[in-house]
């Protein structure tokens, strides 16, 4: 059978974003994978050469417009370490809040995003609806829907107010109504089932070789969520990570899935225990050494590095993301696979190639 | 004659092709908020093709940078006139925050004619509708002036062959 070459992207309807897959295809069985990758590269690092310690807070949330809030705050918790601040515990309580409500609308947009990658257009389109009450969340709480800027070096700059809690509560109670009703159509779709059981395929101890993180290693069966470390006000809260063993787009779908109730049960437990108090604590003096911290991101593990020599600009900041982590297993789920589920498995992995490239 | 009937409906109906220019997905996600039912562009007619020889309307996000450049201009000029395009969002606009980036060359209209720009970071799904159909007017102005005699039908064939 004679080999041909299709590419995939940069321009795809199916992805939103750039990323080009050099697919070598036998019949239609997929054999090699070539990614190619730099479409979405600004050099955003090394802006740290031109914008001080506090002004990079808005330059590492647009690293990703998707999980901009857990970005910022996962380099403020680094710097934050590195100067040794000690954030007031209301403020801890307000990241978590704002980083679950970060997590469901992204949550909820890859659900829309893999319906519509098998085709399922009504699903996509009530997924979406659903996910624009959590914008509006968004919207009335930080004042942007999508870059959510609350955090500064030392704590957040908006707080909530009891009022402002209890709205979210009542949102979230008929988020998770509307999500309850969607489980059916979703997981116990004869058609769903079809396109996602058994495709992409990745076990734990291929996962954990491949370096493998976030829902796509918990739906290969592996326990690790970057949550357990208890950072921010996690340690305080009940929490379980959500497996499912099967390691299939399946598994992956229903991972995500049962986080989105898991991010909903964390934001209640949040607003019982919410103690009063600052918000931010007052920062003197600048960061000095070397830094790391590591954040669990609706896509999975992100870790940001600093190094700061005690001038008013960092020497070096260097973030590793969760899709860079997951690419090498993409490759690994895409041979021997039909070209008609490459989309499927691609987006099964939740890609954000603007979070990779940087 | 047929050529009048495809102007109108293009008018009427026209669709867009969205290209992503190394953005941070804050656009890219309101663009595609525009198309769900909340917002739901589909009322004015329009809907969104993965095909530049179809497309009627550009919506490019974010700044460009040199490797995608390329790709931009190469959409770009697949697309049949009379074409629209729009930019959306401050990066598109200048590069916004990014604009001092190694790698960025700079806003969408440093590499091809942009008739509507769309500011905000990251624009709102409002604002987007907005532009858009302020680029429809534009649109409309430009298919009622466009003297191709077929070219619409004649670029779109040799593009294809």
């Amino acid at each position: 059978m004679p080999v041909s070459t299709i590419p995939f992207g940069p321009q795809h309807p199916v992805l939103p974003e750039p990323i080009h897959l050099k697919l070598t295809v036998e019949d239609e069985v997929i054999k090699e994978v070539v990614p190619a990758l730099g479409y979405v590269h600004r050099g955003l690092e090394k802006l740290a050469g031109t914008r001080d310690f506090h002004q990079m807070v808005q330059i590492v949330e647009r690293v990703c417009g998707i999980c901009s809030m857990m970005h910022a705050m996962c380099y403020c918790e680094c710097v934050e370490a590195m100067m040794g601040i000690e954030t007031p515990p209301r403020a801890r309580y307000l990241r978590l809040i704002w980083s679950e409500l970060n997590r469901l609308h992204s949550h909820l947009l890859w659900l829309g995003l893999f319906a519509d990658s098998f085709g399922f257009e009504s699903l996509f389109m009530q997924f979406w609806k659903i996910r624009e009450k959590v914008m509006d969340l968004q919207e009335a709480t930080a004042g942007n829907r999508v870059i959510v800027s609350v955090n500064v070096i030392g704590g957040l700059r908006r707080d909530l107010s009891p009022e402002q809690q209890q709205t979210i509560l009542n949102i979230l109670d008929r988020v998770e109504d509307e999500m309850r009703l969607l489980e059916k159509p979703l997981l116990g779709d004869y058609t769903v089932m079809k396109r996602t059981k058994g495709k992409g395929i990745v076990s734990a101890a291929r996962a954990l070789e491949l370096g493998c993180v976030g829902p796509t290693l918990r739906g290969s069966g592996v326990a690790q969520d970057m949550r357990q470390l208890g950072y921010e006000a996690y340690g305080d809260l009940a929490f379980e990570p959500r497996v499912e063993k099967d390691g299939d787009c399946y598994s992956r779908l229903k991972v995500r899935y049962r986080e989105v109730f898991q991010s909903i049960d964390l934001i209640r437990q949040a607003m019982e225990k919410i103690p009063a108090g600052e918000i931010a604590a007052v920062v003197k003096g600048r960061p000095e050494g070397e830094g790391l911290a590591r954040v669990e991101q609706p896509r999975g593990e992100v870790f940001y590095y600093v190094k700061a020599d005690g001038k008013k600009y960092l020497e070096r900041i260097r973030i590793r993301t969760p899709t860079f982590a997951n690419v090498p297993v993409l490759l690994a789920m895409l041979p021997g696979m039909c070209l008609s589920d490459v989309p499927v498995i691609v987006l099964s992995i939740d890609p954000c190639i603007s979070c990779t490239e940087r | 004659m047929f050529e009048q009937i495809t102007r109108g409906s293009r008018v009427k109906s026209p669709w867009l092709l969205h290209y992503d220019c190394s953005s941070c997905n804050g656009c890219d996600i309101e663009v595609i908020a525009c198309l769900t039912p909340v917002y739901d562009i589909e009322r004015f007619g329009i809907i969104n093709v993965g095909n530049p020889l179809h497309a009627d309307i550009l919506l490019v996000t974010g700044a460009v940078n040199h490797r995608n450049r390329k790709v931009l201009e190469n959409l770009y000029e697949q697309m049949p006139h009379p074409r629209v395009v729009i930019a959306i969002g401050s990066c598109a606009l200048s590069g916004g925050v990014f604009r001092e980036a190694y790698n960025v060359v700079g806003g969408v209209d440093k590499v091809i004619a942009v008739d509507v720009y769309v500011p905000g970071c990251a624009a709102k799904p409002e604002a987007i509708i907005d532009g858009v159909l302020l680029g429809l007017e534009k649109f409309k102005k430009l298919s009622n002036n466009w003297r191709g005699v077929g070219g619409i039908f004649r670029e779109a064939e040799t593009n294809e062959s």
